[in-house]
C-alpha cells in the first residue's frame, strides 16, 4: 500500500481528514471523487492547492483532478461566502407547482436571487435542476435539509430566521 | 384496486421496515439464506429469467437474459447497482432506499451471488447524501449480522458491497459514463460494444442493474416465479413503482401491478386522486422526461411496457408527468430540454451543440416573445439531426419533448410566430430546409 508522499499544502489539521479518506481508499486513483467530496466537505470548496495535493498523493494527473472537479456540479471552485445555503430545485414538476413565485418573492423580499446571496452574505441561494422529490414539488433543501411543498411564506420564513439568528 | 401486497413497497405493510430488526422479523435475510443454503448461482439467474424480471431503470430489458451475458470464466465480476436516479419526474429509488433499504441490500447481495461476483458497488447520486448514509448503516449492519464478507454463513462464498458517492451529474445514470464515474473519471460514456458484461469496470465483465430491479430479486428468489407472475402481465409480470407527479392532487409514488390503465392511476383515490382543480389532462409524460408525450385523450392505456411502446412511448423509469390544460407545451418543451442542455456531458457534437440550439431557440421563442419567423421548421431541423446520431441515450433522450411538442400542439407554436408567418410552417419548408 502506497503512503502519503507528498507533504500536505499548509499545517492546517483539516487535512488530515482528507488524508485519511485517502488512506481509506488505499491511494488508488479511482478514490478521486470521493476525496474531492472529503475536502470540499472539510473546506467549503477546492482551490488550486487543494486539486495540486490531491492529483499528486493519488498519482492522478493534475488535469484529470481539474477535469473531474468541473464537470461534476457538486464541486466548487470558490468559496460559496455563506454560512448558510438554499437549493431550490428547477425540475418540471416544482417549476409547475410554483417555484417561480417563490423565487419572485425571495427576489422582492430578502434581494435573493438564484446564483446570489443576500445582501449581508449570510444566506446563498443555488438551484438543482431535479433533486428527483418531484412528489413534494416544490421542494428545496435548506443547509442539506430536505423541504418539500414550499410556499413563498415557508420559503421567506426559513431564510429569514438564518439571517436574524446570525445578526 | 390497490394490491393487498406489496412487493416493494412493503412499508405499507410493515411500517417501520426500514429498521433492520424489524426487517429480519418480516423475511428479512430468508430468501439469502435460502439462496446460500438451496441454490446455485445459476438457479438464481434462472428464477430470475422465469420470472420474467425486467430492468426498471428505463429500458426493460429482462434482468436474468442480461445476467446471462456474462462470458464463463472471466474474473472478477463486478456488479453495480445504478442508484443515480435523476430523471425529471422520477423519485422512486430514492424513497425505495429511504423506506425499505435492507430489501435492495438483500437484493444487491444475491444479485451478487447469483452471477458469481465477490464486490458489489452501489452508485448513489451525489444529491442523495442521506440515502447514501442510510445504505451504508444497512451494509454494516449485514456484516455484523454475518450476511456479508468473508465466508458468508459457512458457505465459503465471499461478498464486499460498496457505496460509491456521485457528484451530481445527470449522465452518470448512463450505465458506461457511471462505470468511469466509479473509476474516479468524468462521467462521459464509452462506446459500446464492448457491452459492461463482457468489458466493464476496470475492464472486467460487469453488470449494472437498477434499484427497483434488484429490490424485487429478494421477493422472487423466496416467494417463486410463480406468485411473482401472479402480479401484472403476461410479457410484463410484477409490479412497478410509478411516480406520479405534476397537476394531481396526491402526487407520490404509488406501487401497481404491470397492465393497470393510465386513467386509473391519475383518478383512483388510492392513488393520483384526479386532477387538481378537476381540470383536463393535456399531456401526459409516462416514462420520465426522456419519453414521448401522450395526450388527456389517451387515458386508457395500460400502464405496460408493451402497450406504452404500441402508442409511440415508452414506460422508461415509471415517473409519470401529468399537466393539465393550463400549461404551453411548447414552454414544457423548453423546461425540458433546458435540463438535457445542462446534463448534456459535451462529449457528442449532435447532443452538445443540438440541446444548445433546440433551447436557444425555444427560450426566444416562449421566454424572450422574439420568435423568429423560420423557428418551427429550425426546431424540426435541430431534432432531426440529433436523433440517431448522439452517441448515448442522453441526446436521444432530448429529442422526445421537443418532438413530441411539435407533432401533438403544431398551433402552439404558430401563436408565437410573428403575426402572418402562420403559413411559412408547412411540411414542404421543414423538407427543404433538411435538405439544404
Amino acid at each position: 500500500m502506497k503512503t502519503v508522499k507528498s507533504a500536505a499544502p499548509s499545517t492546517d489539521n483539516r487535512w488530515r481528514i482528507v488524508d485519511a479518506a485517502m488512506r481509506r481508499l488505499g491511494f488508488q486513483p479511482h478514490a478521486l471523487i470521493e476525496t474531492l467530496h472529503v475536502t470540499q466537505e472539510t473546506f467549503g470548496f477546492l482551490d488550486e492547492d487543494a486539486l495540486r495535493y490531491i492529483a499528486a498523493t493519488l498519482g492522478v494527473p493534475l488535469s484529470q483532478v481539474y477535469g473531474v472537479a468541473t464537470f461534476y456540479r457538486a464541486f466548487t471552485l470558490k468559496p460559496k461566502g455563506a454560512h448558510h445555503t438554499c437549493v431550490v430545485c428547477t425540475g418540471t414538476a416544482c417549476h409547475l407547482k410554483g417555484l417561480p413565485e417563490i423565487l419572485a418573492a425571495l427576489e422582492a423580499e430578502l434581494g435573493l436571487s438564484p446564483g446570489g446571496s443576500t445582501p449581508d452574505g449570510k444566506a446563498a441561494l443555488m438551484t438543482a435542476r431535479c433533486l428527483a422529490s418531484c412528489g413534494l414539488a416544490p421542494a428545496a433543501v435548506f443547509d442539506g435539509k430536505m423541504v418539500g411543498n414550499l410556499t413563498s411564506a415557508t420559503a421567506l420564513k426559513r431564510i429569514r430566521q438564518w439571517v436574524e439568528h446570525e445578526s | 384496486m390497490a394490491l393487498t401486497e406489496h412487493i416493494i413497497m412493503r412499508e405499507l405493510e410493515v411500517p417501520t421496515i426500514a429498521d433492520f430488526n424489524v426487517y429480519l422479523q418480516h423475511e428479512g435475510y430468508t430468501a439469502w439464506r435460502k439462496a446460500l443454503a438451496e441454490l446455485a448461482p445459476g438457479d438464481i439467474v434462472k428464477m430470475v429469467r422465469d420470472a420474467g424480471l425486467r430492468g426498471r431503470g428505463g429500458a426493460g430489458f429482462p434482468t436474468g437474459v442480461k445476467w446471462g451475458f456474462l462470458p464463463k470464466d472471466v474474473k472478477p465480476r463486478y456488479l453495480l447497482c445504478n442508484c443515480d436516479e435523476s430523471e425529471p419526474g422520477t423519485f422512486n429509488n430514492h424513497q425505495i432506499i429511504d423506506r425499505n433499504p435492507h430489501q435492495l441490500i438483500e437484493g444487491v447481495i444475491i444479485s451478487a451471488y447469483a452471477i458469481e461476483s465477490n464486490t458489489a458497488y452501489i452508485y448513489a447520486r451525489g444529491e442523495f447524501a442521506t440515502a447514501a448514509h442510510t445504505l451504508e448503516q444497512g451494509i454494516a449492519q449485514a456484516y455484523a449480522a454475518g450476511l456479508l464478507g468473508k465466508n458468508i454463513l459457512g458457505s465459503g462464498y465471499d461478498l464486499d458491497v460498496y457505496v460509491h458517492r456521485g457528484a451530481g451529474a445527470y449522465i452518470c445514470g448512463e450505465e458506461t459514463a457511471l462505470m468511469e464515474s466509479l473509476e474516479g473519471k468524468i462521467g462521459q460514456p464509452r462506446l459500446k460494444p464492448p457491452f459492461p458484461a463482457v468489458e466493464g469496470l476496470y475492464g472486467k465483465p460487469t453488470i449494472i442493474n437498477n434499484v427497483e430491479t434488484l429490490a424485487n430479486v429478494p421477493r422472487i428468489v423466496l416467494k417463486g416465479v410463480d406468485w411473482y407472475r401472479s402480479f401484472g402481465t403476461e410479457k410484463s409480470p410484477g409490479t412497478k413503482v410509478f411516480s406520479l407527479c405534476g397537476h394531481v392532487n396526491k402526487p407520490g409514488n404509488y406501487e401497481l401491478p404491470f397492465g393497470l390503465p393510465l386513467r386509473e392511476l391519475i383518478y383512483s383515490p388510492e392513488y393520483g386522486g384526479g386532477m387538481t382543480d378537476d381540470r383536463p389532462v393535456k399531456i401526459i409524460v409516462p416514462g420520465g422526461a426522456s419519453a414521448p408525450w401522450l395526450t388527456g385523450e389517451q387515458l386508457d392505456l395500460t400502464l405496460d411496457y408493451e402497450a406504452l411502446a404500441a402508442a409511440g412511448s415508452m414506460l422508461g423509469s415509471g415517473g409519470v408527468i401529468v399537466l393539465n390544460d393550463t400549461v404551453s407545451a411548447p414552454h414544457v418543451a423548453y423546461k425540458m430540454d433546458e435540463f438535457f442542455k445542462h446534463e448534456s456531458c459535451g462529449k457528442c457534437t449532435p447532443c452538445r451543440e443540438g440541446t444548445h440550439w433546440l433551447v436557444k431557440v425555444l427560450h426566444r421563442m416562449t421566454e424572450e416573445g422574439h420568435a423568429h419567423p423560420e423557428d418551427i421548421p429550425v426546431l424540426h431541423s435541430i431534432y432531426n439531426q440529433m436523433a440517431g446520431n448522439c452517441f448515448c441515450l442522453l441526446g436521444e433522450s432530448a429529442v422526445m419533448p421537443i418532438k413530441s411538442a411539435l407533432a401533438l400542439f403544431p398551433e402552439e407554436f404558430e401563436r408565437l410566430l410573428p403575426a402572418g408567418m402562420n403559413g411559412r410552417t408547412n411540411g414542404k419548408h421543414v423538407i427543404e430546409l433538411q435538405q439544404a
